[in-house]
């Protein structure tokens, strides 16, 4: 074995140089924000402005909430990704069992389209969704947002749930058919519970994937009704374009991401292997 | 007998989902192929009238639609290389060994899991021209001797929206790449090593070859998400010229101008595009993607 030398050390050290940069680098903004929110607005308005929330307050939570706006917003978003999510996840469970575990002969076709429609771009069919919502009557709604949403939630939610049934071993579903189980029972009694996890981590993925989206929100709903929180944030506005009521944007920004924030870190280890579950197993 | 009912069975249960496919892609996309050939606006006060490839030729004579396809080629182009470059960094760090690796991952997380709109707003108050953080940061220490005014430069503008972008993707970068470095088998660089092989070889000759599937994949997706960029831009500083991408431009063009027909045309030119982009990458690397089943 070679002794440690000083390159060794300096390497070691540079190394953790590097790790810290790249810490400070992915948690500055969002800290940054973080203390802006709790900020006077003179305090703000610096022009050496502190590293730490001081003075601190809680007005610009208060501005936030005083109307009923951000709230209603905040349910739309709630209702629309919601809704999304459980459709997109009943649907894409029957359909992935079917792709992964069942003899079905144009089971390669099936996957190509979920596939190429994981990679289409939204914009290419604004017009046409438009339209769609339009003659449906859905323009402006929860429900057409949450349909227009399906389309870039459940081919993602298929293809990743199919990647799990896949990863299941064969011999437990042999032994529910030895024991007479029909598919759906199979699928219903033996399969789902031990798809669990995954349905867990593709429904926050999906979740998470349409509770920002912001060009069909934008583009789909008028007014507050149906508004949801990325366009209320989007399109926070003081009384003149030099009143821009920075500690307003930055508490509704906090209110919307530290739950975001906090799931993502909890579901950590899953969140990743879903991630890439998606786009790896090509 | 069960193969059969097998297949009756999967049919069934695949039908919901192709259903709501051919109802939320198949017939909007439809839609907009038709109305590429028509002249139409979005209200339909006027009569859709049938007008060929009128749209589509004037597409091409568009200087608007010329700076949106420039604007989002150097976008695509600038942020996708700055991400793998620093995504592939992220994932060596994080895959060697060492103390606090998993704080670096969860803290390679927050970016992704921030919503873009948001960390449009957050960048967009830190490059503030007055009160930013980064302009007073620059200034301290000395790095620059007047604040810039980041998002009203034009030769700063498009620049600072690339470096919010790098900074919100790369972690998704820096995860597929992860993920293709803990499947390169790690007996092949005890062997590297007793050959006397250096770390910096061992990157070139084993780690980047091995890890070009998983580039190929991460390098399409991003690719992809980067032609149809909106949100970022958009919500940074709306439409200007110096910023404005295809998506963006589409949006206009149908929503603000009205312009069914021509926004149509301008759909299926954004589709064309990434076409060519997917078959590109697939013939420069088609080896690689297929990988296993």
């Amino acid at each position: 074995m070679r002794t440690k030398g000083l390159g060794y050390y300096a390497g070691r050290v540079l190394f953790y140089i590097l790790v810290v940069f790249i810490v400070i680098y992915s948690v500055f903004p969002f800290y940054w924000a973080l203390i802006s929110s709790f900020k006077t607005s003179d305090a703000l308005f610096s022009s050496n402005p502190s590293f730490l929330p001081t003075p601190f307050t809680l007005t610009h939570y208060q501005n936030v909430f005083s109307g009923a706006e951000f709230g209603r917003n905040l349910i739309n978003s709630l209702l629309v990704a919601g809704g999304a999510t459980l459709i997109c996840l009943v649907l894409g469970v029957l359909a992935a069992y079917a792709l992964g575990r069942l003899r079905f002969p144009p089971k390669n076709a099936v996957l190509y389209i979920v596939l190429a429609m994981t990679m289409f771009p939204q914009v290419s069919v604004l017009s046409g969704m438009f339209v769609l919502l339009r003659e449906t009557g859905l323009f402006n709604t929860h429900a057409g947002l949450i349909l227009s949403y399906l389309l870039f939630t459940l081919p993602f939610t298929v293809w990743v749930l199919t990647g799990y049934f896949r990863g299941l071993p064969r011999e437990l579903e042999e032994a529910a058919y030895v024991d007479g189980a029909s598919p759906m029972q199979t699928l219903v009694q033996v399969m789902l519970p031990l798809t669990g996890p995954g349905l867990v981590t593709t429904g926050l993925l999906a979740f998470i994937a349409a509770w920002n989206e912001y060009l069909f929100a934008l583009t789909f709903t008028i007014g507050n009704n149906v508004r949801t929180v990325p366009v209320a944030i989007a399109s926070f506005g003081g009384a003149t374009p030099f009143e821009i009521p920075w500690g307003s944007i930055m508490a509704a920004s906090v209110v919307v991401t530290v739950p975001l924030v906090v799931l993502v870190l909890i579901f950590q280890q899953r969140i990743v292997a879903g991630l890439t579950a998606g786009a790896v197993k090509g | 007998m069960l193969t059969v009912r097998q297949t009756r069975l999967a049919w069934l249960l695949v039908l919901p989902t192709l259903l709501v496919v051919a109802f939320v892609a198949g017939y909007p996309l439809a839609q907009v192929f038709y109305y590429s050939f028509h002249r139409a606006d979005i209200s339909f006060v006027e009569p859709t009238e049938f007008v060929g490839l009128k749209n589509y030729i004037f597409l091409l004579q568009d200087p608007d639609f010329r700076g949106a396809l420039w604007n989002t080629l150097r976008f695509t182009v600038v942020s996708v290389f700055l991400e793998t470059v620093l995504g592939l960094a992220i994932a060596l760090v994080i895959h060697s060994n060492f103390k606090g690796r998993g704080i670096v991952r969860a803290a390679i997380l927050i970016p992704w899991a921030i919503p873009t709109v948001v960390s449009a707003k957050m960048w967009q108050w830190m490059l503030n021209d007055i009160y930013g953080v980064i302009n007073v940061i620059l200034v301290n220490t000395g790095l620059i001797a007047n604040k810039i005014a980041f998002l009203a430069n034009p030769n700063t503008i498009l620049w600072s929206i690339v470096a919010v972008d790098v900074w919100k993707t790369t972690p998704f970068m820096a995860l597929l790449l992860l993920a293709g470095l803990q499947l390169i088998p790690s007996d092949i660089y005890e062997a590297a090593d007793i050959d006397g092989a250096s770390k910096w070889q061992q990157f070139w000759t084993l780690t980047l070859p091995l890890l070009t599937p998983a580039l190929v994949v991460a390098l399409i997706f991003r690719t992809l998400d980067a032609l149809r960029v909106f949100d970022v831009i958009f919500v940074m500083v709306g439409v200007n010229t110096a910023t404005r991408s295809l998506a963006i431009y589409n949006r206009q063009t149908l929503i603000d101008f009205q312009d069914l027909g021509y926004g149509s045309a301008i759909s299926v030119a954004i589709l064309v595009i990434i076409f060519i982009f997917v078959f590109l990458y697939m013939r420069v690397a088609g080896r690689g993607v297929r990988g296993e089943d």
